[in-house]
């Protein structure tokens, strides 16, 4: 049995001692390796007696269990150690910066987003038309006769004549398409339109091309009274604040009684807060669409009415994110869209917020 | 339009202040754009008296003037070389700003040549009320001293200044104005009564209209014995308060009834008048005009004309030939009715914006020609004096305007305000309309100076508009029950994704005009006549876009030119292909610049694959099988010939360009680096099918492991591996699920003029694990010549390619 005591004491001192993989499988095979001593040991059970076996068995078998954990743990033992060597010499410097692309969204698609959600709540559809319009679409089904100086309002921009002398014009708004689509399709009608507009303007508060989003809501009850309420909520929850609203009457063409509604606000410092204040700013145009409107889209008035509004985007889009320059909009500066931009992963909506 | 307080006062009797009247104008429908007030800017000033004025002991052309002032007497040493003793001055203290010369006095009591002097007496320059500089302000000896300078010289008045919408040419007279705002509660109208003059004789001028639609009705009269100089104190003022120059009598009078009763009117020197004076229409005749300016007078042009020669353009301007001066004698007032059209475009032909085109071309009141003519008599006799004519009227006044059946019900349906019978007849009368009740409603007729209003509507604004849109009760709009559509189209979810897509990219989005400058057109392509705008802003913005691009490029340039280099932009937004409503087409362009970018990764600047890139990711977003589409050419010439590709689906349906752009165009552009694009037609991917519901279908996963082979295949350089990619898939749909291109090798060991492309495919089994046979089923190499249509040279490890050839 002393035999079998030295030989374990010869090999746990040898396992602990191993300093590498190598040499502990090397110690692994001349123990338990098929000539190995242990292994040697082992064969010469069968030639004992069974006294013999009974003590010799065990013991042999003890001997060869315990070695063969004592490699398996110095080897997972080794094997982190080589690990932590290896890496050692690994380290990156987490320091370093890596690309980030990230884009931005103009404010301008941003908004007009906004106001789809906000007007689809409402049951407005988003409709949509060409930029390069006829005359009739633009001003004589809108109620601007040939002539007339209502056409004075807008500063149109026309494309060169054709063979026969007729001038397309660059849409002053985006009203031609509520008469594409009266003359298109039954009552009811709930639509907004968002879209480039043009006039022949340009300073600091004046792009030749700007956007608007007209509504137009056609059936056979709607009165001005709904107009208010609808712009009022609009208004309200476009800002995303309780806004004190003004309707005062206008004049346009193709609304009959025609308003305009202004917002209240006040001036602290550089910055326009909407909502509340001392002062009053026009921020849409609407009214009732004119019978003769209907009726140049074949609607009858006697039988159907509703409102139109029309409103500026670019502005609206100023006021509510302080933007301070219109025409920066359109020049873009990735300064600019990095400052005014939106992350692309923001959707506008009622449930989460506009922005 | 201009009008002043007391001016309107005249008219309308209130105690209202001018915070009242703004505020009742404004929720009348009258938009006031401002409000000034002289008194505002003089009201540190006041009169003072000059107690002595000595010359300065040190200086010849100074005096050193004792004031009595309302802030005691001081001593204010003056250069003027009318200061004198006795004198009643305007008196500036010490601090007040002056605003003639743009700089506030000192605060403190200055030294000028040794002598103390404490503020300042001011001449009319001074002041911004005058030219006269060459001395101080000589006052009325009666002003009190120490009386504010506004109320001393009536300036204490203010001027509303409000927007004249264009179905209100009435408002274009202070009267019409006031009865308004008297139907909004605001006060009594009070204009009197127009007094007829009766003329002492017959009329010496034969007045005839040639030209019935261009002018219906003149009435004229004739003034003898007239005496005109300047007009009198109060109607100048009157006038220069709203920005009129007075001239003279005889034409102060006109501009005045001009703005009280929008009702413009002519004065001719009679003795240049040669036999009839005629209304007609222009032979080409040239004539000088009031403003000295030659025009030449077609036949869509309303003329007045006597026998020899075209006295003016009727309703735009005189001409100056007879035009008054102060040797006038005797004249003759023209009161007539022009049509508005032609006005308007003789206004147009001619450049020529007046008072009078102004008024005549919105309508004027048909009703006030000859009231008009009678109220300038009336104020000509008072300031020049003269002996008047009978009047003679040449034509007929138009009819007015028809009377509107009114269903009084209508004003509830429109409005959503009830009012009662009693309110609306109540506001309509107030308004100068009349109303008698019929079996069938109303029939309210409109006054002359009302032709804008037609019908009930039209009633209706006016019944809103008075009783106050401030007092409409707001309801929200009820939107309809049950399931709704979604209200986005199609179109607009797949931009909005894309958009989306394209900015997580790294992409920003840019809006950008839709007009571009006709020689960039050109090179993208665009550029045609049809396309061309006849008033563009500048030669820049000339035509309409044929692509995006080309304002993008220009922005990236500009961004690099300031610093900041490697713009990565892109854009949705509408390009033209022609005039028409469906020449337009939706687009999503983008660009990267590809500056080298140093990077301690190495350079990660963008290429033509980065492009491609953009494409795809902007593709699926819009739920495109990118896998499937075909590629092939760019058919732009703007696009670099080699570095470009073409996402289509089948052989006309083009989705995308992409690559780099061709290097002669950007320098053509003055783009200083290469740069990288795509452009994308959202409107040519197919619809996103609706399907009947909306559940995805059982998911059936093999739990089998899919095989791996790899081949490689060697073909000329410059045949595509989107080809042979394709035709390996193809060899058997089933068990291929993907291809892999991992290596493109040229070199040792592949001949010239040819590369090996060497791809991982993936056979992936549905039933049971494949055997040796059956992946060499698939792989096995017959029919090998046939890989020639491919370009195939040679296949190594070992290939498909009977399947291959059995599609086709």
């Amino acid at each position: 049995m002393s035999e079998l005591d030295d030989l374990k004491t010869k090999y746990v001192k040898q396992i602990e001692a191993a300093s590498d993989l190598a040499s502990l499988d090397a110690i692994r095979v001349a123990a338990l390796g098929k000539k190995g001593e242990i292994s040697l040991q082992m064969r010469t059970l069968g030639q004992m007696s069974p006294a013999e076996k009974k003590v010799m068995g065990p013991a042999l078998n003890g001997l060869k269990t315990e070695i063969s954990s004592l490699v398996e743990s110095r080897k997972t033992t080794l094997e982190t150690q080589a690990l932590n060597i290896a890496l050692a010499n690994e380290t990156l410097d987490m320091s370093l910066p890596v690309p980030t692309p990230q884009g931005r969204l103009h404010p301008v698609m941003q908004v007009m987003e906004e106001m789809a959600v906000i007007f689809a709540d409402q049951g407005f559809r988003v409709a949509e038309g060409p930029d390069i319009e006829d005359d009739f679409h633009n001003f004589t089904a809108l109620n601007f006769p040939p002539g007339h100086p209502a056409r004075d309002m807008h500063d149109t921009f026309f494309l060169k004549p054709d063979s026969s002398g007729n001038k397309m014009v660059l849409r002053t708004h985006t009203s031609p398409v509520q008469i594409r689509t009266m003359m298109s399709q039954k009552p009811p009608i709930r639509i907004i339109i968002p879209g480039r507009t043009y006039r022949c303007d340009s300073d600091q508060t004046h792009t030749p091309m700007f956007h608007q989003v007209e509504g137009l809501v056609i059936d056979k009850t709607t009165h001005m009274g709904h107009l208010k309420g609808c712009l009022m909520d609009f208004i309200s929850a476009f800002f995303e604040t309780d806004v004190e609203v003004r309707f005062r009457p206008h004049h346009f063409p193709f609304t009959e009684p025609s308003a305009e509604m202004d917002v209240r606000y006040e001036r602290v410092g550089n910055e326009i807060r909407i909502g509340q204040g001392d002062e009053w700013m026009e921020i849409l145009g609407c009214g009732m669409v004119h019978p003769d409107v209907l009726r140049n889209c074949g609607l009858d008035p006697d039988e159907y009415q509703g409102f139109a509004f029309g409103m500026g985007v670019d502005r609206l889009a100023m006021l509510k994110y302080g933007i301070p320059d219109l025409r920066d909009m359109f020049a873009p500066d990735p300064r600019w869209l990095g400052h005014y931009g939106f992350s692309p992963l923001l959707q506008a909506n009622l449930a989460t917020g506009l922005s | 339009m201009k009008f002043t307080l007391s001016w309107l006062k005249e008219h309308l009797e209130t105690d209202a202040t001018i915070s009242e009247v703004v505020e009742a104008m404004t929720l009348a429908g009258l938009e006031v754009e401002g409000v000034e007030n002289p008194a505002e800017t003089l009201k540190e000033f006041s009169i003072a008296k000059v107690v002595s004025a000595e010359k300065h002991p040190d200086a010849d052309r100074l005096k050193v003037c004792q004031v009595d002032t309302r802030d005691g007497r001081k001593q204010i040493v003056c250069g003027a070389p009318n200061a004198r003793a006795g004198m009643t001055v305007a008196y500036a203290p010490l601090g007040a700003y002056i605003p003639g010369l743009d700089f506030s006095l000192d605060k403190k009591p200055r030294k000028i040549r040794g002598v103390e002097s404490s503020g300042m007496m001011c001449s009319s320059k001074e002041m911004e009320m005058g030219d006269d500089h060459d001395g101080i302000m000589d006052l009325d000896a009666s002003l009190e001293m120490g009386m504010p300078l506004a109320d001393a010289l009536k300036l204490n008045d203010p001027v509303i200044d409000f927007e004249v919408t264009p179905n209100r040419p009435d408002w274009l007279g202070v009267d019409n104005i006031a009865r308004d705002l008297s139907a909004t509660g605001l006060g009594r109208w009070i204009t009197p009564k127009i007094q007829s003059v009766q003329g002492s004789f017959p009329c010496p001028v034969n007045i005839e209209i040639d030209a019935q639609d261009a002018c219906p009705v003149f009435a004229g009269r004739v003034i003898k014995g007239v005496k005109n100089g300047p007009s009198p104190e109060w109607l100048q003022a009157k006038l220069k308060a709203i920005g009129v120059k007075p001239i003279s009598a005889l034409v102060d009078i006109t501009n005045y009834i001009s703005y009280d009763r929008a009702r413009p009117l002519h004065v001719y020197d009679m003795s240049k008048i040669t036999g009839t004076l005629r209304a007609r229409l222009g032979k080409d005749e040239t004539f000088t005009a009031l403003d000295d300016k030659s025009y030449t007078c077609s036949d869509d042009m309303c003329v007045i004309a006597d026998d020899a020669r075209v006295l003016g353009l009727g309703g735009v301007m005189g001409g100056a030939h007879s035009g008054c001066s102060s040797e006038t004698v005797d004249v003759l007032i023209e009161s007539a009715y022009f049509d508005p059209a032609r006005t308007r475009r003789t206004g147009r032909a001619t450049g020529i914006n007046s008072d009078a085109k102004y008024r005549f071309e919105r309508g004027v009141d048909t009703g006030f020609v000859r009231d008009g003519l009678e109220m300038a008599t009336g104020l000509v006799l008072d300031i020049c004096g003269g002996v008047a004519s009978e009047i003679a009227v040449a034509g007929e006044v138009p009819p007015p305007p028809p009377p509107i059946q009114f269903d009084p019900a209508l004003n509830e349906r429109l409005s959503g305000i009830y009012l009662s019978d009693e309110q609306m007849s109540t506001i309509l009368q107030a308004l100068g309309f009349g109303i008698a009740e019929t079996k069938s409603g109303w029939t309210v007729s409109v006054p002359s100076h009302r032709r804008d209003c037609t019908q009930g509507a039209d009633l209706v604004e006016e019944l809103v508009r008075i009783h106050g849109l401030h007092n409409m009760e707001a309801k929200s709009l009820s939107v309809p029950a049950g399931r709704r559509e979604p209200l986005a189209t199609d179109l607009q979810n797949k931009t909005r994704t894309a958009r989306r897509a394209l900015a997580g990219a790294g992409l920003s989005e840019a809006v950008t005009w839709s007009f571009v400058a006709d020689k960039f057109a050109q090179i993208f392509g665009g550029g045609s006549e049809d396309l061309l705008l006849d008033n563009p802003i500048s030669s820049d913005l000339n035509c309409m876009r044929p692509t995006a691009l080309i304002h993008l490029l220009l922005a990236g340039q500009r961004s690099a030119d300031k610093g900041y280099s490697g713009a990565a932009l892109f854009e949705a937004g509408p390009t033209y292909q022609s005039a028409a409503p469906d020449g337009q087409t939706p687009t999503i362009a983008g660009i990267r610049r590809c500056e080298t970018n140093r990077h301690w990764q190495g350079n990660t600047s963008p290429d033509a694959y980065t492009a491609k890139q953009d494409v795809l990711l902007a593709l699926a977003a819009m739920g495109a099988k990118t896998d499937t589409l075909q590629i092939s050419k760019p058919t732009g010439s703007y696009w670099h010939p080699g570095k470009s590709g073409r996402l289509q689906m089948g052989p006309k349906n083009i989705l995308a360009d992409f690559g780099e752009l061709h290097p002669g165009v950007l320098k053509k552009m003055g783009i200083n680096c290469p740069v990288v694009a795509f452009e994308i037609w959202p409107a040519t991917l197919p619809k996103t099918r609706k399907k009947a519901g909306k559940s995805k279908g059982a998911l059936n996963i093999s739990d089998l492991m899919p095989v791996h082979r790899d081949f490689a295949f060697i073909v000329p350089t410059d045949s595509s591996a989107d080809t042979l990619i394709r035709a390996v898939k193809g060899a058997d749909k089933a068990l291929i699920t993907h291809v892999e291109l991992f290596d493109i090798y040229q070199g040792k060991g592949v001949e010239d003029g040819y590369k090996s492309l060497a791809l991982d495919v993936t056979l992936s089994p549905k039933d049971q694990t494949l055997t040796d046979k059956e992946i060499d089923g698939v792989c096995a190499p017959k029919r090998r010549n046939q890989a020639q249509n491919y370009g195939v040279r040679t296949v190594r490890s070992c290939a498909f390619l009977y399947r291959i050839n059995s599609q086709h």
